[in-house]
């Protein structure tokens, strides 16, 4: 077996922060495109964040859209063009904050489309700010104490908000600090696709990530911080399977 | 084609079917909501796709990514609603996507009243989102004109790849008239399009991107381009109702439902011998400028801007053109209050014995 880039990225550098697992995931999605021969016929919804960076690296159509709407937008293109595989990439501030409405719309209507959630518990673009995910008692440069549940509330967990609905149809959660988290996550992106290209209804990926540069952590060291605070919290694992034959 | 009996909100989303619109995203919003329920039902006749989104801000997004498929697509609401549209407004003009916005308008500001109203003017014609773009605005007076002027929508917005506004009062949009549709048109989903996504099956394309975020220099550039559109908008599609203007010595100025009061006012203001005319906008952007800039100010002793807007929102506009040359009066209801019988007669006709004394 030969490693090497996936097909459907671009052979440019990647603007993403070293050691951020935006590229790794980025990766993977693309890695499953290639697998599934899907390059060009997908469609990604780029969202406002440190995912807008993706719009250099992909090889495939795009389409860029307001912080949050993903949904919303890959909602009108999916339902104007069915035949097509459409993904929307989407951070936690764009959506778990902003874009909660859309989110919940459309997963609620059981849209025939994809969501990959990168979670990473942090708003990495604009520098670092408390995300609705932000763990209890994390430092961000809006909670310089620490996130206070008493004045900020609690980290949202989408999978379980999601799983609450009748008409989602796969919905599951992975940690990226494993080789056998991004194995998991990898097989579990290939299977939210198929399901989309068998008219199967709304899959939803959440892959918790890191953010070294405004976790203060070294990229080595946010894997170990990863173990210990984030996945004790955000349990990786399939929150809800609609077709549990499908691989 | 006979002549239809219809409902001035139903009578949009009919001509926008014609238009070939195949998609609509929208959010109930009062007095707008036969546009809606008429699509929710005409859409799937024809192999369309209506969707009632969770909000006005998620709807024209979903009308973003339709028209980023390439399918003609539209949005509708009323003042409180079209402000949360203003951000997908802005994106659209930003990608450069064309989609027909319409708003049957309330009083405002805030949530104001559900009755007609004008007061969305300014926001229609100087910034209807953040980023200082422009969008064409077309004010119907009459359902057949609205007929028309939604069945042309689209044929500006990828023009000009833009998004279009149909600015119409609650008024037209509830009354009922007799309008003639025209024939069908068949939606262009080849893919031909510059801006779309679509994929002819077997054609090979290069990937496209449909970004609304650009490099600094690229920006620039795209503004100027955008100057240039609307300078072009200036010169060739202005669209204006001149009335009785020749000899008129008081013009009023009045679009939508107040021009349709003002015309009937006029003509029993002439029956009495005063000599006053009407220039009705059709497109408030782009302003009928020379219709203003031609007028005899020899002769033309008031210019009386008739608006269901306090204050007046279109004055400025008419000022820039008039220069001082003659006063500008205004007239106006606002806040859901409409002209009655005899307020444009008597607020000109003051005007008038005003300026003979």
């Amino acid at each position: 077996m030969e490693y090497q880039r996936p097909s459907s990225l671009k052979p440019t550098s990647s603007g993403f922060c070293p050691g951020c697992m935006h590229s790794l995931a980025t990766k993977l999605i693309a890695d499953v495109l290639d697998d599934m021969g899907q390059q060009e016929n997908s469609v990604h919804v780029v969202p406002v964040g440190c995912a807008t960076l993706n719009l250099a690296y992909w090889k495939g159509d795009l389409v860029g859209a307001a912080h949050g709407r993903a949904p919303a937008v890959a909602t009108g293109f999916k339902r104007t063009n069915p035949d097509r595989l459409v993904f929307a990439y989407q951070g936690d501030g764009d959506c778990a904050a902003i874009g909660l409405a859309e989110i919940m719309g459309a997963a609620n209507r059981g849209e025939n489309f994809t969501v990959i959630f990168f979670n990473n518990q942090t708003y990495g673009m604009t520098g670092g700010q408390m995300a609705p995910t932000t763990l209890i008692g994390q430092k961000t440069t809006t909670t310089r104490d620490g996130r206070d549940p008493l004045t900020t509330g609690y980290p949202l967990k989408m999978c379980e908000l999601l799983a609450t609905l009748e008409a989602p149809s796969f919905i599951a959660r992975f940690a990226l600090n494993t080789p056998k988290g991004c194995l998991e996550a990898k097989k579990a992106i290939k299977k939210a696709f198929t399901l989309q290209l068998e008219n199967k209804g709304f899959s939803f990926i959440e892959l918790l990530g890191n953010c070294p540069t405004n976790w203060g952590l070294t990229p080595l060291q946010t894997l170990d911080y990863m173990n210990t605070n984030t996945i004790p919290y955000f349990v990786p694992g399939v929150y809800k399977d609609k077709y549990a034959e499908v691989k | 084609m006979a002549k239809i009996l219809m409902k001035g909100n139903e009578a949009i989303a009919e001509a926008a079917v014609r238009a070939g619109c195949r998609f609509f995203a929208g959010y109930p919003i009062t007095p707008q909501n036969e546009i809606p329920e008429y699509l929710s039902w005409r859409l799937p006749e024809v192999g369309g796709v209506f969707v009632q989104g969770e909000s006005e801000v998620a709807s024209v997004n979903m009308v973003y990514g339709a028209a980023a498929s390439g399918c003609r697509a539209m949005t509708s609401s009323s003042g409180p609603g079209i402000s949360l549209k203003a951000e997908g407004i802005s994106y659209l003009a930003g990608t450069q996507l064309p989609a027909v916005i319409v708003n049957i308008s309330r009083g405002g500001p805030g949530l104001g009243s559900i009755q007609p109203a004008q007061q969305d003017y300014l926001q229609a014609t100087k910034a209807l989102g953040h980023g200082g773009f422009r969008v064409m605005v077309f004010a119907p007076a009459t359902l057949q004109e609205a007929v028309d002027v939604t069945y042309n929508a689209w044929e500006y917005a990828e023009r000009d790849r833009n998004p279009v506004m149909i600015l119409m009062d609650g008024c037209l949009g509830s009354i009922m008239e007799q309008v003639e549709f025209p024939e069908m048109k068949e939606p262009d989903r080849k893919g031909t399009h510059a801006w779309d996504l679509n994929r002819v099956e077997g054609e090979k394309r290069s990937a496209r991107l449909l970004l609304p975020y650009f490099p600094e220099a690229l920006l620039e550039v795209k503004n100027k381009s955008h100057k240039a559109m609307i300078e072009r908008w200036q010169k060739n599609d202005v669209q204006v109702e001149e009335f009785m203007l020749e000899d008129a010595e008081y013009v009023a100025v009045a679009y939508g439902i107040s021009a349709r009061v003002a015309k009937e006012a006029i003509l029993r203001l002439r029956d009495e011998g005063h000599k006053v005319g009407l220039i009705r906008p059709i497109t408030l952007f782009p302003f009928p400028k020379e219709s203003f800039q031609k007028l005899n100010y020899e002769q033309v002793k008031g210019i009386i801007d008739i608006e269901l807007a306090i204050p007046a929102q279109m004055h400025d506009d008419i000022a820039l053109e008039v220069l001082g040359r003659a006063p500008i009066h205004d007239y106006c209801r606002s806040g859901g209050m409409l002209f009655d019988d005899d307020g444009i007669y008597n607020a000109v006709k003051k005007i008038i014995d005003g300026g003979a004394k």
